[in-house]
């Protein structure tokens, strides 16, 4: 559906009627669209990273609202690393045609002939392959100076100090103790050839703003994010979702049924869903209130060593 | 409330009211003092008390911070703060960080800034969107030099609300007249620098007094706001008195019919039938629609992203800025300002600099002029400017400039240097005023207007001798038609 391909008629407006956002949520979603704008001006070839999550549900809505009545002006990047969730990719296929969207898929051929595999190569080095090296195999190939990401400052120690235009060098590496001066809202976007630029616009929310403002804007996700009966195992802590037939079952575990959900959403057999009985947004919310685990606790790359995040964003992963 | 009654509210958070909706923007704030003032504790408290800190990240806390347990049995908080492996390995915190927590009337993002090394560069970084300034001294020492140099750069940066965090009072048996004095001291360094609204705070951030918990058990001759009720109380920084401004950041071409102006609203308010003007040509319009997402709007405010649509054909583009008709900004070439130098090279005399205000960006010559001691507070002659040196300088611009004065609008007052040689920012700065008529200095002496070939011109502003009086020299840059009928109309 590309609903604005005609001309802009502002008495026939198609987007649904529903009360004002609140100031706070407001104010986020003023800086994230002028941030959008900005990098779409300044940049030559912009490129919007979409991990088809909930963070990334929220960007692609903001984008939208960022350059109504026009299309979003740039592609969406989706690093597949062949290990997602089945219901996300679904999820993403039907988004990229619901919104009319330019979406590009990239897999790293040299992991995917490899066999590379979280079960045998371990989260780090799988990471490293399927997550770090495709991302940046596919920002060279799209020859990008800009890519968006819906890195948030809340998430993790280090990237509480990730500027907004996150400078990148030529090799796509991060200098956390070399960064831009960012001051106002004035944005310096000049570069070199070759050097590029990671754009956070979600930088200033946290969790509860990026639920709330799902649940204000009414932004669909992939299911995964509500409770229902699931198949599941138990590795190492972490329930791991057991529908996908390369999940091997290792002596001692078994395949047991619970009502689970998933608070973020990444590679299946690295992503531990909690249990919970929140079926719908409200009950997710009322449950996020009173939660008191971060939600990278379920990501079992961020525990793979002290202070991996940072590494692992100094070498070019999101 | 005692030490144990705060650790115990931490334990029950079902004893706190639900959320309520939450009515208001964020309001920003930044945290000033060095380790020894406890800072990190206290920025630790606050995401502490708040419930900010989640049970998997205190986890991490407690095992990291293994034998640098405090006496409460809490972690140390330094190490929640501290994001980078080189900090933590080092002890330092070397850059600004960002943080976030709420209670059930307003959220609040928090940058934090160390209190040392290049502590002028990064205070003015988190400073520069900051509505209001914390500022952290230690009981027992109370003011001290770099309390007025925080209070000062914070000062320089738009900051009009002071919060005054006389911290480790514990540890002077929670002195009554101690506090007294400090408080006294403090607010008239803050009236010197024209900030009128002080809120000056006894607190053990540490024992959690006077931090989110009031310390009434500890402080009952104190019956003043905690830190948290005072930042729930204080203002945002809308307080723009200038008209209608859009730095104009695109325009959106959808279709042929539909020819919109994206930018955000930088200042006053707009609705349909408004006229403007379009900046730098001049150009007259008026407002047909304000469009957005959700629907066709009637008015937008200062804040709010918008696509605006005029009743006519102009030329609008990036860098452009569409203002009232009634209340215009400033433009011109040349302009005062005040600047804080943020890198190792330092600000040259007669280099030419990108300047990138709003969305606009043009080349600029930047002159020193002086230089502020913040030990003093005085201004001395200066010729260039070091790193985290805060200068007044005269820009020299090749185009017409638009700025409003910082201090009417902290938009579009506002702007950045830009090296052309390594691309990085290096400097922040201020539009105090627009230099006034010709010749800036000179005003009143006798000028030539000259009109030359564009590469002659070029050749000879690019001398030493007239780079060395750029600022005194006005350039137009026009069609050989153009300054004929210029010498025409004067000639009479």
């Amino acid at each position: 559906m590309h609903v604005h391909k005609s001309e802009f008629d502002p008495h026939s407006n198609d987007a649904p009627t529903k009360p004002p956002l609140d100031p706070h949520l407001k104010a986020l979603e003023n800086e994230a669209i002028h941030i959008f704008r900005e990098v779409a001006a300044e940049f030559e070839r912009p490129v919007m990273l979409y991990s088809i999550g909930k963070d990334s549900s929220v960007l692609l809505h903001v984008a939208r609202k960022a350059f109504y009545p026009g299309r979003v002006p740039f592609p969406l990047l989706h690093v597949d690393t062949g290990w997602k969730f089945k219901e996300m990719i679904a999820f993403r296929d039907e988004t990229a045609e619901r919104y009319d969207l330019d979406l590009i898929v990239h897999t790293n051929p040299r992991g995917a002939a490899e066999n590379v595999s979280p079960f045998s190569h371990g989260s780090s080095r799988y990471t490293d392959i399927m997550k770090t090296e495709a991302l940046r195999q596919a920002l060279d190939a799209g020859q990008f100076d800009a890519a968006f990401g819906g890195a948030r400052r809340d998430e993790e120690a280090s990237r509480a100090k990730e500027r907004i235009y996150s400078f990148r060098t030529p090799d796509h590496r991060w200098d956390p103790r070399n960064q831009r001066p960012e001051l106002w809202n004035i944005y310096n976007g000049m570069i070199q050839r070759g050097e590029s630029v990671r754009a956070f616009p979600l930088s200033n929310w946290t969790e509860v703003d990026i639920w709330r403002y799902i649940q204000a804007e009414n932004i669909p996700l992939v299911p995964l994010y509500y409770a229902k009966p699931r198949p599941y195992i138990e590795r190492d802590g972490m329930m791991i979702l057991a529908e996908d037939p390369r999940l091997e079952l290792l002596p001692g575990e078994t395949v047991q049924e619970g009502m689970i959900r998933f608070r973020t959403l990444g590679c299946f057999p690295l992503t531990g869903a909690i249990r919970s009985e929140a079926t719908t947004l409200d009950e997710v919310i009322s449950e996020l209130e009173i939660a008191t685990v971060s939600e990278r606790q379920g990501r079992a790359i961020d525990r793979d060593q002290s202070g991996s995040m940072e590494k692992k964003k100094r070498e070019g992963y999101f | 409330m005692t030490a144990a009654n705060t650790v115990l509210a931490i334990a029950h958070p079902e004893t706190q009211p639900a959320p309520a909706v939450r009515d208001s923007r964020p309001l920003r704030l930044i945290t000033c003092g060095s380790v020894d003032d406890g800072k990190s504790t206290l920025i630790g408290r606050l995401l502490w008390d708040t419930k900010a800190v989640k049970e998997d990240q205190a986890a991490t806390l407690a095992r990291e911070s293994s034998g640098k347990q405090n006496d409460l049995g809490l972690p140390d908080f330094a190490l929640l703060l501290d994001g980078l492996q080189a900090e933590r390995e080092q002890g330092i915190t070397i850059d600004v960080a960002y943080r976030y927590f709420s209670t059930d009337k307003r959220s609040f993002i928090v940058a934090d800034t160390p209190g040392h090394e290049q502590y002028t560069r990064n205070m003015a970084t988190g400073a520069s969107t900051a509505d209001l300034a914390v500022l952290l001294v230690d009981a027992r020492a109370g003011l001290l030099v770099q309390t007025r140099r925080h209070a000062t750069i914070a000062s320089l940066m738009g900051i009009r609300q002071f919060v005054l965090a006389v911290n480790k009072i514990d540890l002077t048996d929670y002195d009554r007249a101690g506090f007294d004095a400090i408080s006294l001291e403090f607010r008239e360094l803050a009236l010197s620098l024209g900030v009128r609204q002080v809120t000056a705070i006894p607190m053990s951030a540490l024992k959690g007094e006077n931090v989110v918990y009031p310390g009434t058990a500890t402080m009952p001759w104190y019956d003043g706001p905690t830190l948290v009720e005072a930042l729930e109380l204080a203002t945002l920084r809308g307080a723009q008195t200038t008209g209608f401004r859009l730095p104009v950041q695109r325009v959106s071409r959808p279709g042929e019919s539909f020819r919109g102006y994206q930018g955000t609203v930088a200042g006053g308010s707009v609705k349909p039938g408004d006229s403007v003007a379009i900046l730098p040509s001049g150009q007259l319009a008026n407002v047909k629609q304000i469009v957005t997402f959700d629907l066709v709007r009637n008015a937008a405010v200062s804040g709010d992203a918008i696509t605006l649509v005029l009743d006519r054909q102009v030329d609008v583009s990036r860098g452009d800025m569409i203002v009232a008709l009634e209340n215009q900004p400033l433009t011109g070439r040349s302009f005062d300002a005040q600047i804080v130098a943020l890198q190792p090279d330092g600000i040259q005399p007669g280099k030419r600099y990108w300047l990138k205000a709003g969305s606009r960006r043009q080349r600029v010559m930047v002159e020193p002029v002086s230089q502020l001691d913040l030990a003093s507070g005085k201004w001395t002659p200066a010729t260039e400017l070091a790193v985290n040196a805060i200068g007044r300088v005269h820009l020299a611009f090749d185009e017409t400039a638009i700025f409003d004065p910082y201090d009417q609008n902290r938009t579009t007052g506002a702007f950045i240097l830009i090296d052309p040689d390594t691309n990085n920012t290096v400097a922040g700065g201020m539009v105090s005023a627009q230099r006034a008529g010709f010749g800036g200095l000179n005003a009143d002496a006798a000028r030539v207007v000259l009109s030359l070939p564009a590469d002659l011109a070029d050749q000879l502003l690019a001398g030493e001798l007239l780079s060395s009086r750029r600022d005194e020299i006005e350039v137009r840059r026009m069609t050989a038609g153009e300054a004929q009928a210029i010498f025409e109309q004067t000639n009479g």
